[in-house]
């Protein structure tokens, strides 16, 4: 390992210079965890997941990770992680589509014992008969545990959303987990230029002290919470103190919103953002959109694009604001719930302008012409 | 971002009232304070907290863990200077010496616990209080549910990024800030600690 040194956290994400490299979004969210200053990183093994685990578990053979071991399944790794926050550790796991649904108990844990963990999730699939293909359903049911939740459109924001989550996470007036979503096999397997920052510079370290909670220790007062669990009382005060739990957690989020706007940036990536036809996406499906509205603009149509990239906590007032032109909004998605569509319809007043297709899951992927016929469809309207 | 219409003052509010970050109050900067969910100067937070220390009927510092244990010299020399504001300021001591829930058998004469603060709040008559050296969960959570069961003024000194749910709060307050704080307390009471 080489010698490293600490950077500001600002200068490592806008201004440090940046080496390309050619790399999958399994090895770019590799070279983050490097750059991240990690205390620990547990994983368990699931495709599309397994190369990046495998390469962390590399990093750290080479000393850029303290500790690093392969938990017996997702929901041990991610009790685990929870344990190495509790007590003041920085951490890295990483999960797909099974493997999520399996540690699902712990998610709302680590945001109510206002953990910020950062977890990697390369979403597959769901189903029986089995599927490993790309599939984002999962964010769907992420969207309501109290963790944030980026959602990465290529290796390079991979890279970029790993590190800069960490630091948003971080923040005494945020500290909830937050989970880098990536389409698995369209992000995770696919080569393409991502710009690193260099490899002998890191984030600092995590400064447990500045916790909002204090560091967990099961016996000892005064942190001896789980012990005394409020749970197993039965009156109107107990209640109460489990709703304001749950409410400070939210304002949480809340907080992380200037964080946000200041490490990771733009909520909501627009172009032509006064066209009759609107289109509104996530992750890859924004990357198809993108290239369907600029074959529709050459045919003269008047289509706009507007990319989320923060889901949680999800931009409704720009969300809004953006609803009010267009005449038609698609929302291309790569799960069969529509959960961005459903969002979006839930935040706005004139939700009937919104059109949740096209639709792709199970491994498909998503045709610009695909969309191009939602687009035609709409202007024929 | 849309300034929020919402006011962070004294309750009973509601069955359940919201997080006041959750109605659009955002903390304060470097150099400013929230009162009441509006952001200001700090020193302009900092007239007003002598104001309502001043005027209280029954005045009471909470102060946590943070402040209570030796964790290290900052955390000692911080909980002497919070000592002298509250004897400056006239003002009686309850601890939150942890977090444990206590219902009921919370003695609130002897202290105050962030899953009930009400409990001491209404037992001790208290109407204006300051929390100081408490997590910020535990700030949060329990100035939330004084605001929505009791009419006591809170105030929050916080080390950290401050607090929407208390009435004044200030942010980066350490232990030279407490004692600039006591000095304009000492100045407005006629220089005389009660």
């Amino acid at each position: 390992m080489m010698e490293r040194k600490v950077v500001d956290p600002e200068y490592m994400f806008k201004r440090a210079p940046r080496e390309k490299k050619f790399l999958i979004g399994n090895e770019a969210v590799a070279e983050a965890v490097k750059r991240a200053n990690v205390d620990i990183a547990i994983a368990y093994p699931i495709t599309p997941q397994s190369e990046a685990t495998h390469i962390v578990g590399d990093i750290y053979a080479e000393g850029y990770i303290k500790d690093y071991y392969r938990g017996e399944d997702e929901f041990n790794v991610m009790s685990a992680i929870a344990g190495a926050r509790m007590g003041g550790a920085r951490t890295f796991t990483a999960t797909s589509g099974p493997g999520t649904l399996r540690a699902f108990e712990m998610f709302p844990l680590w945001a109510g014992a206002r953990l910020p963990v950062v977890c990697a999730f390369m979403c597959r699939g769901v189903n029986s008969p089995l599927t490993i293909q790309p599939d984002n359903i999962e964010i769907g049911w992420l969207m309501d545990t109290g963790m944030l939740i980026f959602h990465a459109e290529n290796p390079q924001e991979f890279f970029d959303m790993t590190l800069q989550a960490y630091i948003v996470a971080e923040q005494p007036d945020v500290h909830i987990p937050i989970g880098v979503c990536v389409d698995g096999f369209f992000v995770t397997h696919t080569r393409e230029i991502v710009e690193v920052t260099p490899e002998d510079e890191m984030l600092p370290p995590y400064d447990p002290s500045t916790s909002p909670v204090p560091i967990m220790d099961m016996e000892v007062p005064p942190i001896r919470q789980m012990r005394d669990p409020f749970v197993m009382k039965s009156n109107y005060i107990s209640y109460n103190t489990h709703a304001s739990w749950q409410q400070e957690v939210r304002a949480a989020g809340e907080r992380a919103k200037k964080h946000i706007a200041r490490y990771v940036g733009k909520f909501i990536e627009v172009t032509n953002p006064d066209a009759e036809i609107l289109l509104i996406a996530s992750g890859t499906a924004a990357a198809q959109a993108r290239v369907a509205m600029e074959q529709a603009r050459e045919k003269g149509m008047d289509v706009g694009l507007a990319k989320i990239r923060v889901i949680r906590p999800f931009p409704e007032d720009e969300v809004r604001e953006l609803a009010e032109n267009p005449r038609i909004i698609i929302v291309p998605e790569h799960n069969i719930v529509g959960w961005l569509a459903r969002e979006i319809k839930s935040r706005i007043d004139n939700s009937g302008k919104v059109r949740g297709h096209p639709r792709v899951f199970g491994g498909m992927t998503m045709p610009p012409e695909f969309i191009m016929e939602e687009i035609v469809n709409g202007r024929a309207r | 971002m849309a300034i929020s219409s919402y006011r962070v003052i004294p309750g009973p509010e509601s069955y359940l009232s919201p997080a006041a970050a959750s109605m659009g109050v955002v903390l304060p900067e470097k150099g400013e304070a929230l009162i009441e969910g509006k952001i200001v100067p700090e020193e302009e937070a900092i007239e007003k907290i002598t104001e309502k220390l001043i005027l209280a009927k029954n005045p009471f510092f909470f102060p946590g863990p943070l402040i209570l244990w030796a964790w290290n010299e900052k955390a000692i020399a911080k909980a002497k200077a919070v000592k002298e504001l509250a004897e400056a300021a006239g003002a009686k001591i309850i601890p939150m010496p942890d977090y444990r829930p206590k219902y009921p058998m919370i003695n609130p004469e002897e202290e105050i616990n962030p899953n009930h603060p009400n409990l001491t709040i209404w037992h001790n008559k208290i109407d204006t209080c300051v929390f100081v050296g408490v997590h910020c969960h535990y700030a949060n959570l329990a100035l939330k549910i004084i605001r929505g069961g009791t009419d006591c003024y809170t105030i929050a000194l916080c080390g950290q990024a401050g607090h929407e749910d208390a009435m004044i709060t200030l942010r980066d307050i350490h232990s030279e800030e407490v004692q600039k704080l006591t000095e304009v307390v000492k100045r407005a009471k006629g220089g005389t600690p009660q």
